[in-house]
């Protein structure tokens, strides 16, 4: 009903600007509403239905893309390239830490939100440097900022390399593999700036982990 | 090209810099074609077949030129069925096709939602994946998105009529404005922009939550959608609404550095391709040009402030972390995501690839300020233009008191009227901000809506403020915004700072089009010179900075002094 009112205090403008009787300036009012509403239904015909059919249709060209290119394991789907997954123990490398539900939840993407003074998170960035230097068995002033900070979604797919770099002696110990083999993989997952400068180095989790239990065999 | 193929030797400045460079190259190259096929559109006597079919349809005269007052009822009318039918949607989505099982959205929220999106705000209280199905995405938000911005591009259009007009009083005809912005404007270029996205890797389908077990062998379920359709929409048009609550950060929207470079081209090149077409509709492209060069201008010093903040990690927790990476993707880093965040703040777009409320106090503070600025350097798709047009005359009132020369611009006087009314246009906005935010402090259930504590907190809400007022849409995120009360305030905020503006606009175009111009003399201050420039610029500053200082300094810049 609020949206009514609203209309109410917005016409007077038009009307006394004009000169005419308020009246008059209703009616035309109520004329200029029913054009109105015909275009909305035609352009939410056009705009509303056509329009993303067509892209839709462009999509199915490139299905992969279109679908949020979905990771396979042996034929089984366990995701998408695109959202990062939970990943605790040893043995797996883990992705950054996640404020979109109980972690990397996509029904509830989202930041933390707190600001560069905040206490709570001051808390636990220390918390989270504590944590990560005792389980790579790194010193605490050296451990990445990706790892220390949630990000924006809350799904970040992605680690820089330094993280990644950090995990290796630990997962390389956890599964009984050869610390090159590891360092190896890293490697090969790592990409870098698109076209050389545009963005930043990373490193995907899912796909690496993927090539990881690979190797593992 | 080969130095750059060995992407370790490049440093982070030189690879950012290289980005914004590409990024400037591809506005330069588009402005001209692009402002020029605005202008021939607008002006052009010819329709097209599906146009005048429209046109049969909606029973008007396809070459009526009419007065502002008939103008302006067709915006409001026109925008009133919008709001209507949009709460209908909204409140009825439970009973439609792919609502993914999905009820209706709570009344204040489907209020502030319609008003959002139809106002080109984009303000969201609510969280995309956990309440819109995929139907009221395309139909009801996607359209709007069109619709709104096709509005803002009208309304800037028939202001430039004015102001070209040899006294015949008329200014257009807003359906043709509108049908025209949208077919041989808005639709082609999201077209191409959503095939473009699709391309890097933006989803589009029809896929309802689909539950995978992860490689871990936990349980994760991702929903799908028409993401892209909506994605080139929501940066081209200056809407910025999400598909998912964590907007153009969400790897769906915006899955790699490819995709976010082309998003923010996207939500700059109409306003930036806007002056051109003014210069072209009043036949002297260098007024285009000194309006581009004071939204150039203040873009870069406002991107250089946001960067060097950013990249520096000030404040407390950036500095302990070594860098300012909460709130943002690894993929991006902080040069992407401070080109985004002055972008999407500076075009009233309200999109993010970051979430702000975790800027520095410098960095946040600057994208509060891109916001209070009005929407102008360059603004939003038709607001910016029209917003930046009321400054350039206020400034050519102003240099006229100075130096004692009779204020006109573009050959049109600026009489008691016409100041009046960019007067007004200039105290709705701050009007409805600094109200808002007085009202929401002094109730103590309502001041729990800050997130964060102390001036922090007090920047969380003047920014959501701003940002209803100024039809931007981003927030300090952690503001909880979706209750009754801010929903209705919020709502209110947009409504006025969207509608009050635009109809002053329209007055003055009326205002301006029952004038003859007068030839210019040396008593004339010309509008198309570097000093004028400067001039313009400074108004923008010093108007923005005179009413927002107060609450500025309890806020950002009390938390980057502390």
């Amino acid at each position: 009903m609020s949206s009514t009112a609203s209309t109410a205090t917005l016409e007077p403008a038009g009307s006394t600007e004009n000169g005419g009787a308020p009246t008059a300036s209703l009616t035309a009012l109520v004329r200029q509403a029913r054009t109105g509403l015909v275009l909305l239904v035609a352009m939410t015909a056009l705009l509303g239905l056509v329009y993303p059919g067509v892209v839709y249709a462009v999509g199915r060209l490139v299905p992969e893309r279109a679908d949020g290119q979905v990771v396979r394991v042996d034929g089984r789907p366990v995701g998408s390239a695109l959202i990062g997954q939970q990943f605790t123990g040893a043995q797996w490398f883990a992705p950054r830490p996640s404020a979109a539900g109980d972690g990397y939840d996509p029904l509830a993407s989202g930041a933390s939100n707190l600001g560069p003074e905040s206490t709570d998170l001051a808390t636990s960035v220390a918390e989270r440097r504590a944590a990560v230097a005792a389980a790579d068995g790194v010193d605490p002033a050296s451990v990445p900022a990706d790892a220390l900070t949630a990000s924006g979604s809350g799904l970040d797919p992605d680690i820089s390399p330094a993280y990644a770099q950090e995990q290796v002696a630990r997962v390389a110990r956890a599964r009984g593999l050869d610390l090159t083999v590891v360092a190896g993989l890293v490697a090969a997952h790592t990409s870098g700036r698109a076209a050389g400068f545009l963005g930043e180095e990373h490193v995907n989790v899912l796909e690496l982990n993927v090539a990881l239990a690979a190797t593992a065999g | 090209m080969s130095s750059l193929s060995d992407a370790g030797s490049l440093s982070d400045t030189a690879a950012g810099l290289l980005q914004i460079g590409l990024l400037l190259l591809l506005l330069a190259a588009v402005h001209v074609p692009l402002g020029d096929h605005i202008a021939r559109t607008m002006t052009s006597s010819r329709h097209l077949r599906v146009e005048r079919a429209a046109y049969r349809l909606l029973r008007v005269d396809a070459d009526a030129d009419t007065r502002w007052p008939t103008y302006a009822l067709s915006v409001v009318g026109f925008s009133t069925v919008s709001i209507l039918l949009l709460y209908a949607f909204l409140r009825l989505q439970g009973f439609l096709p792919l609502s993914l099982g999905f009820g209706a959205m709570e009344q204040t929220q489907a209020w502030n939602t319609a008003v959002s999106f139809v106002t080109n705000t984009n303000w969201q209280s609510y969280s995309g994946e956990s309440a819109l199905g995929h139907l009221v995405q395309m139909a009801g938000l996607t359209v709007q998105n069109f619709l709104s911005a096709a509005v803002g591009l009208a309304v800037a259009v028939a202001l430039v009529r004015g102001l070209v007009s040899r006294g015949t009083s008329t200014i257009g005809s807003f359906w043709v404005d509108l049908v025209r912005s949208t077919v041989r404007v808005l639709l082609p270029l999201a077209l191409l922009a959503a095939v473009l996205l699709l391309l890097t890797g933006v989803v589009q389908n029809l896929t309802g939550a689909t539950e995978y077990t992860t490689l871990a062998g936990g349980s994760q379920t991702i929903v799908g959608g028409p993401i892209a359709s909506q994605e080139a929409i929501k940066e081209l048009g200056t809407n910025g609404g999400g598909f998912f609550n964590a907007n153009s950060a969400h790897p769906f929207e915006n899955p790699n550095a490819v995709s976010n470079l082309l998003e923010v081209f996207l939500l700059l090149v109409i306003p930036f391709s806007l002056p051109r077409a003014f210069g072209t509709m009043v036949g002297d492209h260098r007024q285009g040009l000194t309006i581009l060069a004071v939204m150039g201008g203040l873009w870069g010093a406002s991107l250089a402030v946001t960067t060097w903040a950013e990249t520096h990690a000030l404040g407390t927790v950036p500095q302990a972390v070594g860098s300012a990476m909460e709130g943002k993707e690894v993929r991006f880093g902080e040069w992407a995501s401070a080109l985004f965040a002055t972008s999407t703040t500076m075009t009233s777009t309200g999109a993010v690839n970051s979430f702000h409320d975790s800027y520095t106090a410098l960095g946040g503070g600057a994208l509060l300020l891109n916001m209070m600025l009005g929407e102008v350097t360059p603004g939003g798709v038709g607001s910016g233009l029209y917003g930046m047009l009321v400054l350039a005359i206020l400034t050519v009132f102003l240099g006229g008191l100075m130096v004692g020369r009779t204020p006109e611009y573009l050959g049109k006087k600026i009489r008691q009227r016409e100041i009046t009314l960019v007067a007004l246009y200039i105290l709705a906005t701050p009007f409805a901000l600094l109200v808002g935010v007085a009202v929401a402090l002094s109730g103590a259930s309502t001041r729990s809506a800050m997130l964060n504590s102390g001036p922090h907190g007090l920047s969380e809400l003047l920014y959501a403020f701003a940002s209803a007022a100024n039809n931007n849409g981003s927030a300090f995120a952690g503001f909880g915004a979706n209750t009754p009360f801010y929903n209705t305030a919020l709502g209110l905020a947009m409504l006025l700072g969207r509608f009050v503006p635009l109809l002053l606009v329209l007055a003055l175009a009326g205002a301006f089009a029952r004038q003859r111009p007068a030839d210019a003399t040396t008593g004339t201050l010309p509008t198309s010179s570097v000093t004028f420039a400067g001039l313009h610029a400074a108004v923008v500053l010093v108007v923005a900075g005179l009413t927002f200082f107060p609450a500025l300094s309890l806020g950002p810049l009390a938390e980057a002094l502390a």
